[in-house]
């Protein structure tokens, strides 16, 4: 994910093998493929594993809508990936064709893939320019499921209110305008990029076609973080409060539920950042050691927090220190030492565990944190990359640019996403509309949106009733008043 | 007879039910239940939200007896529920009509 990025192999002292003008056809390479069928399958499961983790937030009455928002973006995101998905984000990468302003890449240039296979089978692919080729099958199945979880992780701002179809058109709408194009921008030798027409080799200018001082995103803190929070707090903007927002209590329903989400999560992100090296070598295991003992970090300051401002150490502190941690280190783990990785997840936790307050104090209700956690933990890690990257960064007497350009990327990811997200949101309210009625909100979306209930609560009385073969005619209301 | 209902915290329920059987207590009937009296509730904190929460868990236990038993099955209870400490729960009393057992039919004090 790296394009163009050689400051982590320098950084580590390992030497970079670059392949010498290939006159060869190129060659697969076995352990990197293995890596990368692994590494896209733990992905994977991050959205699975965030499903639980905000299922549990909720109240017990829209725990499974919560955790259909994730399914159902999975879902989605996962067809039109191969559609038009990846041909927007790096539909141009192997062929040189031109994008569009920087911004994203033609969408029907590679629609639905078949080109992927050649008359030599699956073709290859070297993204980094390294001599390290694997099939782009699994490249696309590893970026695929990083633009699943990025729209998976917006739902927790809107939790407990929207209708499940507005949510699952958001997803189509938002990936494509807003995602697949960033992505582009960042990974794609975008305007983000550090190409030679990117923002970097503008301001700083470039050398043989590589900007001189290349931006630093390993994994997606401006993909991915900065946008799915920045993204969930114009969705806050436009959805608006739950019924009782700042008046009822609103507890998480099962925290055992929200620790397992985090456990999974912490599991999944070892592929997410690890394998965003694209390789199974030296930086890839830096990567896994930064990424591990900056969440182990990121949990110790927030709880340290939480028992200084509030008495207790909590549970759900630790499950979000957690993953404000690994926020944190997802675009700086390959270029910090480990040391560097603990003092940025330090901060990380501590940082995101006072920012969670925000939300009551300006009135927005972005449910589930998305904007404390996932925004403000990825602008840290994304400017604190700037800060402590062992190369480049300011404290390790790298002067003051690249961390001039890390605030530039991640404002401009920001600016971008709110902006977007907030024009498709509007829209869809004008439109489809996003709230369920009162009522419902009241009674709880399960039954409203699914007809469902995750939970027998009431002993007998909830587990008695009839099967019937035939849907009852009348609304969900008096069938449950009926019921009752 | 009487029916004597004791509302009680939920770790003393052993002890009670313990202390009810040494006296001969034949039976009896628990409920979950929540509420608060001077205990009030307690506060807990998420994400530094702070809720309060009013209604404690508590057990809700009663026992049918014949007249001249009541006034000791209920100094029994209070004695085995008793911690002294804020929120130990009340016991109350109230005449019954009429028992009858299900299986046989048999009523009044024959039923208990």
């Amino acid at each position: 994910m790296r394009l163009g990025e050689t400051a982590p192999h320098d950084t580590l002292g390992m030497t970079t093998a670059l392949m010498p003008f290939a006159a060869e056809p190129p060659v697969i390479n076995e352990a990197a493929t293995a890596f990368m069928l692994i590494a896209s399958s733990m992905v994977l499961l991050m959205t699975p594993g965030l499903a639980l983790f905000y299922g549990g937030m909720t109240r017990s009455k829209s725990v499974l809508n919560m955790m259909m928002m994730s399914f159902g973006a999975l879902a989605a995101v996962g067809i039109i990936y191969v559609l038009w998905g990846y041909s927007m984000s790096f539909g141009n990468l192997q062929d040189g064709t031109s994008d569009i302003a920087g911004i994203f890449a033609n969408p029907f240039h590679l629609f639905g893939l078949s080109a992927l296979t050649g008359d030599d089978g699956p073709r290859l692919i070297d993204p980094f320019g390294v001599g390290v080729f694997i099939p782009e099958y699994i490249y696309v199945g590893f970026q695929l499921t990083f633009a699943v979880i990025t729209a998976a992780l917006i739902s927790g701002a809107i939790a407990d209110r929207v209708k499940f179809s507005t949510w699952m058109t958001f997803v189509v709408i938002w990936v494509t305008i807003v995602y697949f194009p960033l992505a582009h921008m960042v990974w794609g030798g975008g305007l983000l990029s550090g190409s030679e027409n990117g923002l970097s080799a503008k301001l700083f200018g470039s050398t043989d076609g590589v900007a001189n001082v290349l931006p630093i995103d390993f994994a997606g803190g401006t993909v991915v973080h900065i946008n799915a929070g920045a993204a969930g707090l114009a969705l806050a903007f436009v959805v608006g409060k739950r019924i009782g927002f700042g008046k009822v209590a609103m507890r998480p329903h099962n925290l055992p539920l929200v620790m397992i989400g985090a456990g999974l999560l912490w599991f999944g992100w070892f592929g997410f950042n690890a394998g965003s090296e694209l390789a199974a070598d030296g930086v890839a295991s830096a990567v896994w050691l930064n990424t591990m003992v900056a969440t182990c970090a990121a949990a110790i300051g927030w709880l340290l927090i939480e028992k200084i401002r509030d008495g207790h150490p909590t549970s759900l502190g630790a499950a979000s220190g957690v993953v404000a941690g690994l926020v944190a280190i997802t675009p700086a783990c390959g270029a910090l030492s480990p040391v560097g990785s603990i003092i940025l997840g330090l901060v990380a936790g501590g940082l995101s565990a006072l920012a969670v307050g925000l939300k009551y104090k300006f009135g927005y209700d972005d449910s589930l944190d998305v904007v404390g956690v996932h925004l403000v933990a990825g602008l840290w890690g994304t400017i604190g990359a700037g800060l402590l990257a062992t190369s480049t960064g300011l404290f390790y007497g790298g002067g003051g640019e690249q961390t001039v350009l890390q605030i530039l990327i991640a404002l401009i990811s920001l600016a971008l996403s709110f902006v977007l997200t907030y024009a498709i949101a509007m829209g869809l309210k004008a439109t489809l509309g996003w709230r369920i009625s009162e009522d419902e909100e009241s009674e709880g979306i399960d039954q409203a949106e699914h007809a469902e209930s995750a939970y027998e609560i009431g002993g007998f009385a909830a587990s008695s009733g009839r099967t019937t073969t035939t849907r009852p005619a009348v609304p969900s209301e008096q069938a449950e008043g009926a019921n009752a | 007879m009487k029916l004597i209902t004791a509302i009680i915290k939920p770790h003393q329920l052993d002890e009670v039910k313990e202390a009810l059987e040494a006296f001969g207590v034949a039976g009896m009937t628990i409920s979950e239940a929540s509420g608060y009296g001077r205990q009030r509730g307690h506060s807990e904190v998420y994400r530094g939200a702070e809720y309060t929460v009013d209604f404690v868990p508590k057990v809700r236990l009663e026992v049918l007896v014949d007249d001249v038993d009541s006034s000791d099955v209920l100094e029994v209870i209070l004695k085995a529920a008793q911690t002294g400490r804020i929120g130990d729960g009340k016991i109350w009393s109230i005449p019954v009509d009429e028992v009858v057992r299900v299986r046989t039919g048999e009523r009044g004090v024959d039923a208990l």
